[in-house]
């Protein structure tokens, strides 16, 4: 389990399939706001798959590392949930 | 986005004698997901896994459910202290003390402060905490708003008429996998001698996805 507080990266691939982790926030960095339990991968539960239960992280990205238009000095923060296997240091 | 039937080309210079233009009558063909869905209710039904009056049911306790039982809870918060600490911590269990079942989803609860706005969005789909605010609005399925949250959160907020001060932090959350988000709303400092009832009628449902405030009364 990875404590809150660190500093992790969301892996930047592109695999095909049902997938929740959101395009703009792959290969950016953020810090893990908390762990909110275990539950089954929705990339195989799509496919009415037998599904790996994965940790499921908060992640809080700063806006201003995900857009490289916004506002300069922002300190607003966004949130998104996202599965432990597309966790990796940064 | 006035409409909730956006696919639907309607003739506006036909209004009916109470100004509304005349709703075309539903006999074109089924669309393919209508006729699956069908076909998929009457297989379960066949098969006996849920019979027709258990989804009638259904559809009654899904409209049953209105941004009043998010307000509920809302009140509840700012009037009882402790309640607020369970209810950040752990939002679907709170919310059962009250009665509201949260079913499989877990329920994150985020406060705003003097110095911070949250928000709600499900960039992925329209999830949405539908066992506290009943059945979102279709503002909030959009692909409009569900890409200009996360983007430029603050012009859509000055859209729905929250202008907030630089120095306020506003945080976004998408609501990416199993959590739903409730946002617990300022009270405003005016309200300090209401009654829990009379606080439950100030809360909106806007006020609860962020995309409002509660004015001072």
């Amino acid at each position: 389990m990875i404590s809150n507080g660190t500093t992790i990266r969301i892996k930047d691939t592109s695999p095909p399939g049902h997938i929740r982790t959101p395009k703009y926030i792959r290969g950016k960095t953020g810090v893990i706001e908390r762990c909110v339990g275990v539950f089954e991968n929705p990339e195989q539960l799509a496919y009415s798959l037998n599904a790996n239960s994965y940790s499921l992280y908060r992640v809080r990205f700063k806006m201003t590392e995900l857009w490289t238009d916004y506002e300069k000095n922002s300190n607003d923060t966004l949130d998104a949930e996202v599965f432990e296997h597309w966790i990796e240091e940064s | 986005m006035p409409h909730d039937h956006p696919n639907h080309d309607h003739d506006h210079d036909h209004l009916s004698p109470s100004g509304h233009p005349y709703r075309q009558d539903n006999d074109e063909p089924l669309t393919y997901w209508q006729l699956m869905e069908i076909s998929v209710r009457e297989l379960m039904i066949e098969k006996g896994k849920f019979s027709a009056p258990e989804i009638n049911q259904q559809i009654d306790l899904m409209d049953s459910r209105s941004p009043a039982d998010g307000a509920a809870v809302v009140a509840r918060a700012w009037i009882d202290p402790d309640f607020k600490q369970r209810l950040l911590k752990n939002g679907a269990s709170a919310a059962e003390e009250m009665g509201f079942e949260i079913g499989p989803m877990h329920l994150v609860v985020v406060e705003n402060t003097l110095n911070s706005h949250n928000l709600v969005v499900c960039t992925l789909c329209s999830c949405y905490p539908r066992n506290l605010l009943g059945l979102p609005p279709d503002w909030y399925k959009t692909k409009e708003y569900r890409s200009r949250a996360v983007k430029e959160p603050r012009a859509v907020l000055t859209e729905f008429g929250v202008s907030l001060p630089e120095s306020t932090v506003v945080r976004v959350h998408d609501s990416t996998a199993d959590m739903r988000y409730l946002v617990l709303p300022l009270r405003p400092e005016s309200t300090a001698e209401m009654s829990e009832v009379e606080l439950r009628k100030l809360v909106s449902r806007d006020s609860m996805i962020g995309t409002g405030v509660i004015q001072e009364t």
